[in-house]
């Protein structure tokens, strides 16, 4: 394989070594915060998964399949409602209440999407955006959802032999489920239809002309993607025992985007490096001044000069560099 | 008999009130080159749209072996056995020429909802598109980058493309634009090698190349067939000297022979 060049349909996937350093580094996070003593960096790192969960979701629309999504925050809603709208009615089940949840919000991001998907470019973005705010005004307005407060959630998920309450057990549980996500998208990724989805963001025109059902493909994968994002949905209920309607706004859908941006689109860690790097930064600056949303603007502004692709893209340029330094001297030296 | 592959029963597309395709019927018959010569705006380009799918006629109907697709979108035409190549190179210039061969080859062999198994190491598709490669004469530049390939070869991808999907019918918007002499005689070769397994549609501006390769020339003038017939036919045909080839382009062609 190291023969052929790098190209979007193999860049950014992920070799097993990475994954296992990964997976590893995240098990030992918590256990290193609690000997530490910083048992709230706990809780963060849960929150750190569940967004890197909805951000990645939002990549396989948008950075993988080209689909600039400004709605993915209606995903996140159905799937985090559909928690707290099930513990209301004494469906406490994990089992049930999650995988209610991801198919209640792929229905969404399937009804969404059939419409959505016959348009393009600053059409789509517009009417995704559009589609979001729809659930937004909903939340707000029924006060069966809570209204302008949300709704809370008596106690987390319940699992048999599993207390959730617990920030640590709860951590492994969000990694656990996570983890499962990250598998599905790996795959999705690295298989027929991700490699068709890439080439139709790439060129739709020939992907027609060569034989694919063009719509029907992305269709499919913004379906995934939300049902991905209802998951994060869920998870973000339980992590807050509670949902409220700021879940829903396109501010929300506005921060996955720039998640997604920030840690590279179409990479497959892209999601995670800017779910963390974004929300770590967040803590960290909020934690020194009060204007740390101005800091935080200004560091992601440097980010984004320094990155245009993402955190992910920096080795590839990276190695580009180190090639061209060592081309450079060979051409001197040639008569 | 001659066994006719495709079909326009009195096609006609209009954009507001120009007709572009005004009332077209044309007759391709198995295993021919058959070329579509006429001025610029003659709408060439809008029935070849038509004929891969692209646009929705207004009124007529395709006849493909005998079945209507005149409804069938564009990639269930390409299911159905057409295939087309750009005018204007239409590649994935990111992807390697092994790449862009292999995403033919899968769209026609299928599982492309397939969300699980692991592309690398699927060899179908490795083969489906060296074989191709070879065909258009591709196979040393397999792993390169499109991107970074010499105009004349793209226009060989391009060809590819089409090929790979083992269509019976191929429509080929003017596949030697903007080649070098060389470039095309060598793509006119391999146009000519595709005889008689596959029908071919040329569009094409070279007078010399289309009576060079063709077996039939239909002549469009505003939307309409004015003439189908052998090329020699085609030449000395006073309504289509009128109308398009003049006295001086018949002298060029010609000598050329």
């Amino acid at each position: 394989m190291s023969h052929r060049p790098q190209t979007p349909l193999t860049a950014g996937l992920p070799g097993p070594w990475t994954a296992i350093a990964v997976v590893v580094a995240l098990a030992l996070y918590p256990l290193a915060m609690h000997a530490a003593g910083q048992d709230f960096y706990i809780s963060l790192g849960s929150r750190v998964l569940i967004m890197a969960l909805a951000a990645s979701a939002l990549n396989l629309a948008l950075g993988y399949g080209g689909m600039i999504s400004l709605g993915h925050a209606a995903f996140l809603g159905v799937g985090g409602y559909a928690v707290a709208v099930l513990a209301q009615h004494g469906v406490l089940a994990a089992g049930l209440a999650l995988p209610v949840a991801v198919i209640a919000a792929a229905v969404a991001a399937f009804l969404i999407g059939a419409v959505s998907l016959r348009t393009r470019g600053v059409y789509f973005i517009m009417i995704t955006l559009a589609f979001a705010q729809v659930f937004y005004y909903l939340a707000i307005s029924l006060p069966r959802f809570g209204g302008d407060d949300g709704l809370p959630l008596a106690a987390r998920s319940q699992i048999p032999g599993l207390a959730l309450a617990g920030d640590l057990t709860f951590y492994y549980f969000v990694l656990f489920t996570v983890g499962l996500a990250f598998v599905l998208l790996y795959r999705l990724a690295a298989s027929r239809f991700g490699r068709a989805l890439v080439a139709v963001r790439e060129n739709e025109r020939r992907m027609a002309a060569i034989g694919y059902p063009v719509y029907r493909l992305r269709l499919v994968a913004f379906t995934l993607s939300g049902g991905l994002a209802g998951l994060a949905g869920a998870l973000l209920a339980n992590l807050n025992t509670g949902v409220t309607p700021h879940l829903l706004t396109w501010h929300q859908s506005g921060i996955l985007i720039v998640m997604v941006i920030l840690g590279g689109a179409g990479y497959f860690w892209g999601g995670l490096i800017g779910a963390a790097l974004f929300l770590v930064l967040e803590e960290v600056i909020s934690d020194h001044t009060e204007h740390w949303n101005l800091f935080l603007g200004l560091l992601l502004l440097f980010i984004v000069l320094a990155a245009p692709d993402g955190v992910m893209s920096l080795r590839q340029r990276l190695g580009a560099l180190l090639d061209r330094k060592k081309v450079a001297p060979a051409r001197e030296t040639a008569p | 008999m001659t066994h006719i592959v495709l079909e326009t029963d009195r096609l006609t597309k209009r954009f507001g009130g120009l007709a572009a395709t005004d009332e077209c019927s044309l007759e391709v018959v198995a295993g021919e080159i058959h070329a579509l010569i006429g001025p610029n705006g003659a709408g060439k380009t809008t029935l070849l749209a038509q004929l891969a799918g692209e646009l929705r006629p207004d009124s007529g109907r395709i006849l493909f072996e005998g079945r209507d697709i005149t409804r069938l979108p564009v990639h269930r035409r390409v299911a159905a056995g057409i295939a087309r190549s750009f005018q204007i190179t239409t590649l994935f210039p990111k992807f390697t020429v092994r790449e862009n061969l292999a995403l033919a080859v899968q769209a026609r062999t299928g599982h492309s909802f397939d969300g699980f198994g692991v592309v690398a190491d699927e060899s179908d598709l490795d083969d489906g598109a060296e074989e191709t490669a070879a065909q258009v004469g591709l196979s040393d530049v397999l792993d390169t980058v499109v991107g970074a390939l010499s105009h004349g070869r793209q226009r060989q991808l391009e060809l590819g493309m089409a090929l790979a999907c083992r269509p019976r019918l191929l429509l080929l918007d003017e596949p030697m634009a903007g080649t070098d002499p060389e470039e095309a005689q060598a793509m006119g070769r391999l146009i000519l090698a595709l005889r008689p397994a596959l029908t071919c549609i040329l569009v094409e501006h070279d007078m010399d190349v289309v009576f060079r390769l063709a077996d039939r020339i239909s002549v469009l003038v505003a939307g309409r067939v004015i003439a189908t017939g052998p090329a020699e036919t085609i030449r000395t045909d006073p309504q289509v000297i009128a109308a398009y080839l003049g006295a001086e382009p018949i002298a060029s062609t010609e000598s050329i022979r």
